[in-house]
């Protein structure tokens, strides 16, 4: 019995983590059809952030929710200024550029902070369920996980920036001209997706650490949760992390880690043959 | 008093020119039809005054303003109102929040969503259904109610009656000049349906590879 209950909080704590690193890409990539091959290091630079402002005395819930967001939000908002606004409508250009993007944070982030792991303690302890432990900070970053995609689910289906991004994003030559104006919408949706990323890199870097070129894990990953959700940024996301989050978790405790991540590669490439729109092209098609 | 002037207008997709010259006026409260083929450079033309397509040569002053260097967003914030061919509905929005948009967007109150739904009826009983779902009839009331939510004081419609059934282009008609009359709109209309063309224009303009022939005497309904 306290191995089931452990092993179903390792898969909600792994499903939690998937959902959080796709999140960003997830805004930006579903709303705004570019791909972001800067993804990753926008949660990298994320976690280094909460790291060195935790080092230099800031409190650590500060560095996580406020400050981190907040320096890779203003970053999106430079890159979307200088080289995604150009680039609209050019998927190849736009992940070329965002390429050059990504390696030029891994670059920048290695001659400041070495090619080392760096990291912070998890706060807030452990829980013991008979012979076995989970950290709490894990189950913390499933509960901020579903906050955040409730509160997306708020913001999108009952305000007037959720309306008018939707609209946007399904048809943004008739969005202006009913008169909004495209670039605003998807420079706030860049810089919203952004942030949220570097969120979800300073969330987790207490679990996983943070090297320079650990965006390239984080990447795949994402990239394969995104799409193998569909074109619903929220419960494609969501439903595509449980899936492969369980999968992944599965695998792991029945045989090891390795064989998890291989398994939940092997299920992304099932689904995706079986469902080419992924899980929201056939299922749950209304959904946000 | 003139609403829209197009003077000496010229716009294509490329190198390939499309328009050529085009010139024309529309007073207010009048509705002017545009006919031609297939191709001949109608859609065009409305893409061009919409912002959609930026033109490579000549003006259009809508309201006494310039409009041509416009982008689409400041046009139709000037109450420029467009309606295009395939109508464009948003297809994961419902009708109200099709209707919902169109006001956010132009900074309308949002009581002339109610009001749009007591001019049309027909959207009633399907507030809530997606706009990808419904059938072009119904697409087609809902995409001239979403532009009148946004207060237009010209409409631009393409091709209103494609692939409708006969029933609901009465009913366009009959709401097209109830609302001139009342809000004293302007319409630029362009139709490959002579009937529904010669029901509702007061004046018509033919339209051959991208030029308008101001002389030539429109075919009239059988």
């Amino acid at each position: 019995m306290d191995y089931a209950l452990i092993v179903l909080l390792q898969v909600i704590a792994t499903v939690a983590n998937l959902a959080m690193i796709s999140a960003g890409l997830a805004v930006i990539f579903g709303m705004m059809r570019i791909i972001n091959m800067a993804h990753g290091e926008f949660l990298m630079v994320g976690g280094y952030t909460a790291l060195v402002s935790h080092q230099a005395g800031l409190n650590l819930w500060v560095a996580i929710f406020l400050v981190a967001p907040i320096v890779v939000g203003l970053i999106g908002a430079v890159v979307e200024r200088l080289v995604i606004r150009r680039l609209y409508g050019r998927m190849i250009d736009t992940m070329l550029a965002t390429w050059g993007v990504s390696l030029a944070l891994v670059g920048l982030i290695t001659i400041a902070f070495g090619n080392t792991v760096a990291g912070i303690s998890p706060p807030l302890g452990s829980v013991e369920i008979g012979a076995y432990a989970i950290g709490c900070y894990e189950l913390f970053v499933g509960g901020v996980t579903a906050i955040l995609f409730l509160a997306g689910w708020l913001v999108l289906a009952r305000t007037q920036l959720g309306l008018i991004a939707r609209a946007a994003m399904q048809n943004r030559e008739m969005a202006a001209a009913l008169g909004v104006d495209p670039a605003k919408v998807y420079a706030t949706t860049f810089v919203l997706g952004a942030a949220i990323s570097g969120l979800a890199g300073a969330l987790i870097a207490p679990i996983t650490g943070v090297v320079p070129s650990i965006g390239a894990t984080y990447i795949a990953k994402a990239f394969i949760t995104v799409i193998s959700g569909g074109t619903s940024i929220l419960a494609g996301t969501l439903s595509a992390a449980g899936l492969l989050g369980a999968v992944n978790s599965m695998f792991s405790f029945l045989m090891t880690p390795v064989l998890g991540e291989v398994a939940l590669l092997a299920c992304a490439v099932v689904l995706l043959r079986l469902l080419p729109q992924g899980i929201t092209g056939r299922y749950f098609r209304r959904a946000l | 008093m003139t609403i829209l002037s197009v003077n000496e207008l010229a716009a294509g997709y490329g190198q390939i020119r499309v328009l050529h010259n085009v010139s024309f006026g529309i007073k207010e409260a009048e509705i002017l039809g545009i006919l031609g083929h297939n191709g001949m450079g109608k859609s065009t033309l409305l893409k061009t005054i919409s912002g959609a397509i930026r033109p490579t040569a000549g003006s259009i002053s809508f309201n006494g303003i310039d409009i041509a260097k416009a982008p689409a967003h400041v046009r139709a914030r000037h109450r420029l109102g467009y309606v295009p061919q395939g109508r464009q509905i948003f297809p994961g929005l419902t009708v109200r929040e099709n209707m919902t948009f169109a006001a956010r967007a132009s900074g309308t109150p949002l009581g002339i969503v109610d009001e749009m739904i007591e001019r049309f009826p027909r959207l009633q009983s399907i507030l809530g259904r997606a706009g990808g779902v419904l059938s072009g009839g119904e697409q087609q009331i809902l995409a001239l109610a979403r532009c009148l939510c946004a207060r237009p004081v010209l409409i631009l419609l393409d091709e209103p009656t494609e692939g409708i059934q006969p029933s609901i282009r009465d009913e366009i008609v009959e709401t097209l000049i109830r609302l001139r009359n009342e809000l004293q709109l302007s319409i630029l209309l362009v139709e490959q349906n002579l009937k529904f063309m010669t029901d509702l224009a007061d004046r018509i303009l033919h339209m051959e590879k991208g030029r308008l022939d101001h002389a030539a005497t429109p075919p009239t309904a059988a």
